[in-house]
Parts: C-alpha cells; structure tokens; sequence
C-alpha cells in the first residue's frame, strides 16, 4: 500500500497528464463519429451565442454579393413561375384538390454564424435550433447548391456537417441519365469533391451538371452540386471523377434547411426486416 | 492570468482563425500561454489550465479534442526543455524569467514547443497517413508564422513598459 502512495506521488504528474491526454483522446475520437458527437461542438448556447455576436458585425462586409445572390435566386424562381403558369392555361381547366396534394418538404431559412472549410473533418454553426424546428439530419443548401446537413443541435443553434468533411457521404447523380454515385471529399481542395462509384457505362463528359440523387431521406432530388471537372481514365475499380462545385463554400452566408416530413416513415420501412 | 487566458483565446477563436492566409496557413498564438505561464506556481492548475484552453479553442473550431491535446503535450514537455535550454534544476524554478534569458536561448525554447504542438495538431487534424506531405508542409509554414507573430509581439509589449 505504501508502494503504492509512493508510487502515486511520484508519478502524480505524469498520471494527471495522462489522464487528461486521454479525455483529449476520447472526445477527438467522439467527434469524428457522427453518431457520438455531443460533447465538444460549436453549437452550444455559449460559442453559439458568441459566434452570432462575431457574424452581426461582420455580415456588413457581405451585403453586396448576398444581395446579388438573392436577386439572382428571384430572377431564377420567378423564370420558373413564368413556365408553370403557361402550362396551365394550355388546359381547359384544371381542379386543384389541396386534400390530393401532399407536401413533402419545408424549407426555413437561417444564417451561417462560424465556416470552416480548410481542415480535413469540416463544420459549420447556424443560427437555427431545436426551437425552432431543426433536428438531426436535415438537408443544408443555398440558392446555388448543397452545403452539408445538420448533425448536432442545441436549443437556438445548429452545428452542420459540411460536405468538406472527409466523412461525408451523399448520393449523386447526373443531370441528363439517372446513373448515380457517391459524393464524397478526399480533404485537399474546398472547390473539389470526388464523385465514385458511377457505372461504367455511364456516359461521362466533362462540363457535365451534377445534382442530388433523391435517394436518400436527407436530400430531395435534383439540388445542384456541380461540374465533372477530371475524369480519371484508368482501371481504378471505383471509378472517380472530380466535380467542381457551384458554391464557394469559402464565401456562405444566407441558407435554407430542408426538412422532409416523410423521413421517419422511410426509415421505419427500410429498418422493419433488421 | 485570467486576463492572459480569455484575450488568447478569443484573439485566436475570432482573429487569427480567419486568417487563412494562401488559403490555409494560420497562426496558433493561443500557445503562448504555455511560454509566459510562470514556471514558480504548481504544476498541476498550470497543466489543467493548458488542457482547458485548448478545449476552448475546440469549441470555437469543431475539432473534438485535438488542440487540447496538441497545447496538454508542450504543458507537459515544457520543464524537460527548460532543464536542457536553460541549465535550470528545480531550486531555480521560482526565480525563473524567461525575459532575463538570453534571445538564443528562449528562441530555441519557444521554436522547439512550437514546432512539436504544430506537428502534433496537424497530425491528428489529418487523422490518416495520407497526404503526410502536407502535414509537414501545414506544420512549416503555420510554424513560421506562429513564431513571427509571437515575437513581434514579445517585443512590442516588452518595450512599452
């Protein structure tokens, strides 16, 4: 026992480090696993709130391109209200049944307050949280295209895993066939993802749209992402081509987060033969 | 030190983090703390108070452990390097200043801590044994830059009193 104290009193330095070296350990470990993450992220109330102060002053800096890129979206959205209007009076007459109708979506709108993009496992923190509606796994996106989705929130705040994070995965398409692939980042460039797991025979140009496949229950079908950039011609079993994304995610501002009512019925449906 | 504490860390959540300069060199000045903390308190607050600061930075930047971990590791390391620089044995540490050494000295002091917390954060922040290349790359530069911003401001602050 004495050994023992001694022991302890000798060492109590190293142990103490030790110690706290491994709640380092655990909470790095935590942090990468989507799952886990609950402890150490920047959406509680205090850095969150902190954040938002930092972001109300420096928002001013932006006002000219997130004006721009509003007025673009508008243009963009008032274009395709113009179309479906034309179809609808080629018809005789239509009935329009609210009861048939059946929402699948809701979009809120909220602001980016903390963007990262240069490290390897990527986060961003908005002004949005659990009062608010937001929970995990919601769609993250802009006018231009995907930015990531939600994987942790507190009561006003939301952390958003970006698609700059090595460990996201999300499914992809091309615009002109409905071969689809995955989206992934191998953590060099913030303007590059790799897009792999594409059928060979699927028709691949550069300067090619890619968007969302739709088959997930985070992202609807059809948001944009990019353009093939790189095709690697070759024998690699997985096929990757870079895409060049729409967005620069060095430069966010405004967002919308895309809710889907349905989800919780996918997921009991694909879970019920586990 | 609390003062030292909170105006470190938010100097380098809400400046030096925006930094980016080339894209992604940044300085990490928030280590400073482990240079000016004086070597004559206990060693146990002081290595617990690193540990916390590099959790706060964790906060602000999403990283899970990874700075704590990082500014822990030269907490710890630092008397083994004030006994190899500086000839000190433990009846010298209260009346230790790091001012009163000679400029060769705390620079081989402050570029060693430095550089082995730079290795130590780029390493996990890669978390692979890809892109290894550009770890010691991020390491160099980030290094660089982190050792010029400390000593302009050692001497901006020292000749003002």
């Amino acid at each position: 026992m004495q050994q023992l104290i001694y022991f302890f009193q000798k060492f109590k330095y190293f142990l103490f480090f030790l110690l706290l070296q491994l709640i380092a350990l655990v909470l790095t470990f935590n942090n990468l696993n989507f799952h886990k993450s609950k402890f150490v992220n920047s959406a509680n109330s205090i850095t969150g709130g902190l954040y938002s102060k930092a972001s109300n002053v420096s928002e001013y800096w932006n006002l000219k391109s997130e004006n721009k890129l509003l007025s673009d979206e508008n243009n963009r959205l008032k274009n395709l209200l113009e179309k479906n209007i034309s179809v609808s009076f080629d018809k005789d007459s239509t009935v329009v049944d609210s009861l048939i109708y059946k929402q699948r979506y809701t979009y809120t709108s909220a602001k980016i307050i903390n963007n990262n993009y240069t490290k390897q496992f990527n986060f961003l923190t908005i002004n949005k949280g659990k009062k608010q509606g937001v929970g995990k796994e919601m769609a993250i996106i802009n006018s231009k295209g995907i930015i990531g989705f939600t994987d942790n929130t507190s009561n006003n705040y939301a952390r958003v895993q970006s698609i700059l994070n090595k460990n996201s995965t999300i499914n992809a398409r091309l615009k002109h066939s409905n071969y689809f692939g995955t989206l992934g980042w191998d953590g060099n460039h913030y303007n590059t993802v790799q897009l792999s797991d594409i059928p060979r025979q699927a028709p691949l140009k550069i300067g090619d749209t890619i968007e969302t496949g739709g088959k997930s229950t985070i992202f609807p079908e059809g948001i944009l992402i990019g353009t093939i950039s790189k095709i690697n011609k070759g024998n690699s079993a997985d096929n990757k081509v870079d895409v060049t994304l729409f967005n620069d995610m060095s430069n966010l501002g405004y967002i919308y987060i895309i809710k889907n009512l349905n989800k919780e019925e996918i997921k009991l449906l694909e879970t019920q033969n586990e | 030190m609390v003062v030292l504490f909170i105006s470190l860390l938010f100097l380098q959540v809400f400046v030096l983090n925006n930094i980016l300069f080339l894209g992604y060199i940044n300085p990490y000045i928030y280590i400073a703390f482990v240079f000016i903390y004086p070597l004559k308190e206990k060693r146990i607050p002081f290595l617990f108070f690193s540990f916390l600061l590099g959790l706060f930075v964790d906060f602000f930047s999403d990283s899970g452990g990874i700075h704590a971990f990082s500014i822990l590791s030269i907490a710890y390391l630092r008397l083994f390097f004030v006994r190899v620089y500086f000839r000190k044995v433990t009846a010298d540490y209260a009346f230790f200043k790091l001012k009163s050494e000679s400029f060769g000295k705390i620079f081989n002091y402050v570029v060693t801590l430095t550089v082995i917390h730079h290795l130590i954060y780029f390493s996990f922040a890669n978390f692979s044994f890809h892109n290894l290349s550009n770890v010691i790359l991020n390491t160099l530069f980030s290094s660089i830059f982190t050792l010029t911003l400390y000593f302009l401001g050692t001497y901006i602050f020292t000749k003002s009193k």
